[in-house]
């Protein structure tokens, strides 16, 4: 196991690398400089603040410079919330994301499986299709379409819960739903498919024919085994839950990440952006190393190799 | 030297409810198995030798599957009126059971060793680090090198024989009465085969087990069965031991089933003769013989009325029209006599 972590930790680590050296150079491609508006600055004074912000010095320079700053966790400072620097604002924002996050994923994971296991074993039977029906509109429903209704009417209508802003654990409550509803679904719906494949396998009948009970087989034998697909579609349910915050955000007024992000982008906040975006894919990536290394302790065929005579 | 039985199948009837219909996969079928011996199952693919093994566990499917009749009396008690808890206590325990493919009837996420472990936990009362030396003890038995690495190893670090010999020491951790081995080299080299098939034999002898062998490999029959039951769409055409089916086969399926397998007696350039046609639709049996569409020496009467069962000696027993005394004699096909040699 530790060997197989610390490959895909390896991987992990030149992929940041590769995204951080694209973006940089993506950046610096781009037609136009960060002065080329202002008109009225005498060139001397252009001069002068270009060679502060090492502006003129050859890119691999400046590629250098840049690379060390961002070991430093240093990703420049803000064009509109003067002096601040995006580090800090990433930090303000992003502890609100993480909990919305993680309690979608947790919530939506926990009820997936249950949801999915529950219907492979009723297979035919109206607590099926209810679960059918229900993933599958889980399924289609867009996250920003369940968001405005749940905020309007449970939020507005109903007041059983704040429909917006964030100021305690109950108004995380509609905004996490909103996002873990996609990720109950689609887990639910590959642990159905996988529990009624296991189920006909081989060694489920091995199990059985042990003397195990039909509920110690499929809770011993039958579920590690349905969950291992599940865990491939996490990846891109994490990058879903991603993009996914940034409208739910929005809509709930919750000042996360993805509040942030839309705004700066509003306002051409140069800096947030290009941080931002660094910050999210470092973020995705963590998230596959994550999965990856879930994968391997879930399913012993990826983290140990074959056959030993 | 007259024995127990430990297992009598009497007159079993298993049907699978499709959406075409019922299929009636076993229809009615008796036999029995002695303590301590092995009798093969042989017979083409489809004819219910899967369906008739796994209703002796209880492990068919249900539904579809449903056994409609007939009883199976293990050592007296009969297990189709078994409530599935003491059903459960038989599995594993009194009898065990080795499938055809030693790749997938392994559950690829869990450690050999705790799969070895499980069945001596719940009927032994084992505690952990008992049931592990007895793990490790059974993995030494069926010849598994360094047990004590292997024990923690996963099914697809094990070769293919390795797997099946690690079934077997699942089967028989709990030393049953009965083994059920349906086809249990059927997916393997031949090289292999042939190791199992000894380790079988091996501690059969040493645990005192009774094996039903499913087989449609003669070679194998040979090599290990004491008798042999002959299977054909649903039913069984023909009983007999080893001498007899081989010496003196009687039923015209098992002259074919001989025929159409490569023995060591024939010269290399002697054709083999499979039989030709195919067998019936179960979903709608035949009322006559089922064979009769493809025997040679088919009677109007074949086609119209199932034969009787009839003794040719005490242990040789043969449902054809051709036994009875006013059909006219067939000789058995030259060929065919002696069969597989040992
Ligand atoms: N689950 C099932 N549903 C429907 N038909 C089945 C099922 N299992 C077995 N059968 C039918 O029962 C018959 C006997 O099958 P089986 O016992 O597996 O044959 P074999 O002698 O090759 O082991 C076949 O015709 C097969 O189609
Ligand atoms: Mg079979």
């Amino acid at each position: 196991m530790g060997r197989f972590a610390l490959q895909r930790f390896m991987y992990m680590v030149i992929t940041l690398w590769v995204i951080i050296t694209l973006t940089f150079f993506l950046m610096h491609t781009m037609p136009g400089s960060p002065l080329q508006h202002e008109d009225k600055l005498p060139p001397e004074l252009k001069e002068e603040i270009l060679k502060e912000y090492g502006l003129d010095k050859p890119l691999p320079v400046q590629y250098v410079t840049f690379l060390g700053k961002l070991a430093q966790a240093d990703l420049g400072s803000s064009f509109k919330y003067d002096g601040r620097s995006v580090t800090d604002l990433i930090m303000q924002g992003f502890p609100a994301s993480l909990q919305l996050g993680i309690q979608a994923t947790i919530i939506g994971v926990i009820f997936g499986i249950i949801l999915g296991c529950v219907s492979a074993l009723r297979r035919g039977t109206w607590v099926d299709n209810v679960a059918n029906v229900f993933s599958i509109l889980g399924y289609s429903v867009p996250n920003f379409v369940l968001a405005t209704l749940l905020s309007y009417y449970v939020g507005v209508k109903l007041q059983w819960l704040p429909p917006a802003k964030w100021d305690g654990p109950e108004y995380s409550i509609l905004p996490t739903l909103s996002l873990a509803v996609l990720v109950m679904a689609t887990i639910a719906r590959y642990i159905r498919t996988e529990m009624l494949e296991v189920l006909g396998q081989d060694y489920m009948k091995t199990a059985k024919a042990k003397g195990l009970s039909a509920r110690t087989a499929i809770i011993k034998h039958a579920l590690r085994n349905a969950l291992i697909p599940a865990v491939t579609v996490l990846g891109p349910l994490i990058i879903g839950l991603i993009t996914g915050s940034l409208v739910v955000e929005q809509i709930f007024a919750i000042p996360g990440m993805g509040w942030m992000f839309v705004d700066s982008i509003q306002v051409n906040d140069y800096t947030v952006i290009m941080g931002i975006t660094i910050f999210y894919s470092a973020l995705i990536i963590v998230g596959m190393f994550l999965v990856d290394v879930l994968y391997g302790i879930i399913d012993p065929r990826i983290r140990i190799g074959g056959v030993q005579e | 030297m007259d024995r127990k039985n430990v297992l009598e199948v009497k007159d079993l009837h298993v049907s699978f409810h499709t959406y075409n219909g019922e299929v009636q996969a076993v229809r009615g079928v008796s036999f029995e198995v002695k303590n301590g011996e092995t009798v093969a199952i042989v017979g083409e693919s489809g004819c219910g030798k899967s369906v008739t093994s796994q209703s002796i566990m209880r492990l068919i499917p249900q539904p579809p599957g449903v056994i409609k009749h007939g009883e199976i009396l293990f050592e007296g008690n009969d297990l189709t009126k078994l409530p599935e808890k003491k059903m459960e206590e038989m599995r594993g325990k009194e009898i065990a059971m080795i499938f055809q493919d030693p790749m997938t009837s392994l559950n690829p996420t869990m450690t050999v060793g705790k799969q070895i472990m499980e069945g001596l936990i719940k009927h032994q009362k084992l505690g952990k680090a008992e049931a592990r030396q007895k793990a490790l003890e059974m993995l030494r038995l069926v010849g598994i090198p360094s047990p004590d690495s292997r024990i923690n190893q996963y099914p697809h670090q094990f070769s293919g024989g390795m797997r099946q010999r690690a079934m077997i020491a699942i089967a028989l951790s709990c030393a049953p009465k009965l083994l059920i081995a349906d086809e249990p080299t059927t997916a393997l080299d031949v090289t292999i085969q042939a190791q199992i098939l000894h380790l079988m034999n091996d501690l059969k002898e040493k645990m005192d087990t009774s094996i039903i062998l499913i087989t449609h490999d003669l070679g194998v029959v040979a090599e290990t069965a004491d008798r042999v039951v002959v299977m054909y769409a649903g039913k069984v055409v023909e009983t007999g031991t080893v001498e007899e089916i081989f010496y003196k086969p009687r039923h015209p399926y098992t002259w074919g089933l001989m025929g159409s397998m490569p023995r060591l007696n024939l010269s290399r350039d002697t054709e083999l003769s499979p039989i030709l046609g195919t067998p019936p639709n179960l979903l709608t049996p035949p009322k006559g013989c089922p064979f009769a569409s493809r025997c040679e020496h088919a009677m109007q009467v074949c086609k119209e009325h199932m034969p009787e069962t009839t003794n040719s000696s005490d242990s040789h027993q043969v449902a054809c029209w051709l036994e009875h005394p006013m059909a006219k004699p067939v000789d058995i096909p030259h060929d065919v006599v002696g069969g597989v040699s040992k």
